[in-house]
């Protein structure tokens, strides 16, 4: 048996040092583990951040963000705004698809006709009515009123190949076709102006991306000519191929394994700051005791952000005061983590509630880092201010249904606005919920305050910055004051990749890795 | 033993459709699958809407009266993220899983038989107790762990094997791919095998111990020493063909459990068989995949144990299926 093993290691051996010279004449190629692989080829289908990584290799946007959270101009050559509802794009000439068709802003229209029937995408185009085309390289953007994020969501925008998905397929089925459920010619074949042609696909299992020979950007450093991007679930087993060579960059690395990788030999571990914020809420509906700031507040000091981000997250997150993260607008530099358990206490017995009262609490145990151990260190905190909480977590599965049934007093929620922007937080986590609206969708609190929703709906329509900021900022403050929510942490994101991958310069807060630009020495 | 069969193909048919209504009745407590179907942001309308569309909202009876119309005809039903058959999905998952089960059945009976015969002829030699003690620490030792431990020894530490997945598979048929034709599917194949054996081999090896000793203390085996034969037939050909029947017994039903552990072992070694698949879909709320998965893998069941009593008649002729059956 020992001797099997090692001729068998033996000849695993020789045959990976074969494939590995042999790539080292040919060309460079990258191995991905993330912990999923994208659920489908259409671009439109999902609004997650798989379907976005994707986009980002296979196609481009009109602008995207920068490390440092500014627009960079992609197919987008430059923009002006002509009026307060209208700003004109020039795109950028010599642009081809995969196809070999020319990208016109004939495309752009197209996409962006389609954005507009995707259930997940059209939430994030509701305020844009129109692509006008002007000529065959411009185009307006059009909005129903003035609005400041038009650069935020053209990040979204990631033009298809008009001519290739148009048309009917051998089975008579329309080629544009979009649909959640089921087999579509989007979900299967894909042609965008992005570095990579995908070659090969096996979902759950593999796919295979090749460097597309046409690219326009060739003033990019990247030096890829394949990635094979190959999902691994089990976060040991993803850690171990990194370590023991198989794969050369994986995302994410979990918290228990960051030591590791960080003094691994031959391996660099890169974290960020994320943007996903982790909240509880109170549900004013459920507890009377809960309509009272001064308890949300007592809660709020109870507390110990500091201690669940330093023990259970093993520092792999930033302490929160805020739903806003730092570089965002709305983020308010005054706004101090609290904790004090004296405070928490003299602000209970203000209210009349020294002796405490029995709450119930839910939390999903496999949706965020750590998720149920925060949720029981949050219970055990709670109970110093004589609050007693019955705890119960679940898998996301269950979880979610519990969610929207508001099924407990106080919810485990983790929110990343998908534009980036403050007012997101509150328009989905805290705003007053109305059905008509969708505002307050997760607010499972039934925190209601109209002058934060004010400022929300106000800073929706202000095109100028800095006023824009000192309403965000003053909606933070508000929140804060009042304790709507307790906010904990943002997570953290940690990518692993071999010393000679600079990932480094290609990963960014929003977790979309821009693997064209991807150096490999 | 052809009416036997056919009794037998009615009580599949009962067991899968038994299954089917376990698998449908549970369904809605699993989740909701349009949650993993649209992102975060998308109002409870839409969400409405697709649910009618899907025939979500339809009451438990036309649900299940719909599959079964479906089901007769082949169909039981599209999986939400693979968008395909389930059928075909479970296909397609099946022959890697089954070749981790026929990779890992090769070291259990590989290494079971002598291990056994040597652990009951010699049980106070200082190997016999260090098997023994071995096989109580490898029943203990969960699935994952052993596993997480040999990628953490054999892929991280040394280097020798790969930590994940198939590897380079030569297509053979259909969706056939195999690991063992060639060098690097071997490699690949090793260590899952392993940790799926690493369950059932203790179990076998202490089966056949104990089945054997008794063996030996009999009058037969006694005789055939006295007349001189040589020790290597009475163990290897005349004992242990009398321990066999039980441990066929027992053999049978494990490899329908061992089935079942490939969840735990494709999870680890991202092996892309059903059995991770199955542990994705339950992930995901993929609930036609979850229920087309628990039928087959009763139909993999039914027939399994069937295998077994057709051999058992081969085994001890004293065995009469027809009356068994009846």
């Amino acid at each position: 048996m020992k001797s099997f093993i090692r001729i068998a290691a033996a000849g695993a051996m020789t045959v990976m040092c074969g494939i590995a010279a042999n790539s080292a004449q040919a060309e460079t190629t990258v191995k991905v583990a993330y912990d999923a692989d994208p659920v489908s080829l259409d671009p439109h289908e999902q609004l997650s951040g798989g379907t976005l990584q994707l986009s980002h290799m296979v196609f481009d946007p009109l602008v995207r963000w920068t490390q440092d959270l500014q627009f960079e101009p992609r197919l987008a050559e430059s923009w002006e705004q002509i009026d307060a509802t209208t700003t004109r794009f020039k795109l950028r000439s010599g642009v081809t698809f995969h196809s070999g068709n020319a990208l016109t802003a004939k495309d752009v229209d197209w996409t962006f006709d389609r954005l507009k029937e995707s259930p997940d995408f059209k939430g994030i185009f509701a305020l844009f009515t129109d692509v006008e085309v002007v000529d065959d390289m411009t185009f307006d953007l059009k909005t129903s009123e003035p609005y400041p994020l038009v650069l935020h969501t053209a990040t979204y925008i990631f033009p298809m190949d008009s001519a290739f998905y148009s048309g009917t397929t051998d089975d008579g089925k329309d080629k544009a076709e979009l649909v959640k459920h089921g087999d579509s010619f989007a979900s299967r074949n894909v042609s965008g102006t992005g570095p990579f042609v995908v070659t090969e696909r096996e979902q759950g299992v593999k796919v295979v991306f090749d460097r597309f020979d046409g690219y326009w950007d060739t003033a990019s450093p990247g030096n890829v000519d394949q990635i094979i991007l190959t999902p691994i679930k089990e976060d040991p087993t993803r850690v171990a191929a990194l370590l023991s060579g198989d794969v050369d960059f994986i995302a994410p690395v979990p918290p228990t394994d960051l030591k590791r990788v960080e003094s691994a030999d031959g391996v660099d571990l890169i974290t960020m700051p994320g943007t996903r914020i982790i909240t509880f809420q109170m549900n004013q509906n459920r507890v009377e005791a809960f309509k009272d700031a001064r308890v949300r507040q007592a809660i709020d000091y109870a507390v110990n952000n500091d201690a669940i981000v330093k023990k259970i997250m093993r520092g792999f997150g930033t302490v929160g005061a805020q739903a806003s993260p730092a570089g965002y607008l709305g983020y308010n530099e005054a706004l101090t983590p609290r904790f004090d358990l004296e405070k928490a206490k003299a602000l209970m017995a203000e209210a009349g509630y020294a002796d405490g009262f029995s709450i119930t609490m839910m939390a999903p145990n496999n949706r965020y880092v750590n998720d149920d151990k925060i949720a029981q260190a949050v219970a055990s905190m709670l109970s110093k201010i004589n609050i007693k909480v019955d705890l119960q977590t679940m898998p996301k599965a269950q979880y979610w249904p519990k969610f929207d049934e508001r099924a407990a007093d106080m919810m485990m929620i983790g929110w990343h606005a998908d534009t980036e922007d403050s007012a997101n937080f509150h328009q989905f986590l805290s705003a007053c919920p109305d059905e008509a609206t969708g505002n307050g969708q997760y607010n499972s609190g039934a925190y209601c305050n109209e002058m934060a929703d004010k400022l929300m709906m106000d800073s929706n329509s202000e095109t100028d910055t800095a006023k824009r900021a000192e309403m965000l900022q003053k909606l933070e403050g508000i929140l804060y004051e009042e304790a709507a929510f307790i906010p904990l942490h943002w997570q953290n994101l940690a990518w692993g990749a071999k010393s000679n991958v600079k990932a480094g310069a290609i990963v960014n807060a929003l977790n979309f890795p821009y693997f064209g630009d991807l150096v490999v020495e | 033993m052809l009416a036997y069969l056919v009794k037998r193909l009615f009580q599949a048919i009962a067991v899968m459709l038994a299954i089917s209504l376990i698998g449908f009745a549970i369904q809605d407590n699993l989740g909701d699958p349009l949650r993993e179907l649209v992102g975060q942001s998308v109002s409870e309308e839409t969400r409405q809407q697709l649910r009618d569309e899907l025939g979500l909202n339809d009451s438990f009876f036309t649900q299940y009266l719909r599959f079964l119309g479906n089901a007769v005809q082949g169909d039981l039903g599209t999986s939400y993220f693979f968008k395909e058959p389930a059928v075909d999905v479970i296909l397609k998952k099946l022959p890697a899983t089954l070749e981790l089960v026929f990779g890992a059945t090769l070291i259990i009976v590989g290494l079971s038989v002598p291990l056994g015969v040597y652990t009951a002829i010699k049980p106070n030699h200082v190997l016999a107790k260090v098997i023994m003690g071995a096989s109580i620490v490898g029943i203990s030792i969960p699935v994952f762990l052993t596993a997480i431990l040999m990628i953490y020894v054999f892929s991280v530490e040394y280097q020798w094997l790969p930590s994940y997945g198939r590897g380079d598979v030569v297509h053979v048929f259909g969706y056939w791919d195999t690991n063992f034709a060639s060098l690097d599917g071997w490699s690949h194949i090793l260590l899952p095998s392993i940790a799926l054996a690493s369950i059932m081999l203790p179990l076998f090896v202490r089966l056949i111990r104990a089945e054997m000793m008794e063996v030996l203390q009999s009058e037969y085996v006694k005789y055939a020493k006295a007349k001189g034969i040589h020790p290597f037939r009475i163990y290897f050909v005349h004992a242990l063909k009398n321990t066999l029947l039980p441990v066929i017994t027992v053999g049978g039903v494990q490899i329908g459990t061992m089935v079942a552990y490939t969840i735990l072992t494709e999870t680890v070694f991202q092996w892309p068989g059903m059995g991770f698949m199955f542990l994705e879909a339950v992930n995901r709320v993929d609930t036609p995949l979850i229920v087309a998965y628990l039928i087959v893998v009763g139909f993999i069941f039914v027939v399994t144990n069937t295998i077994v009593d057709l051999i058992y008649g081969l085994v001890n002729p004293t065995v009469n299926l027809a009356r068994m059956g009846a």
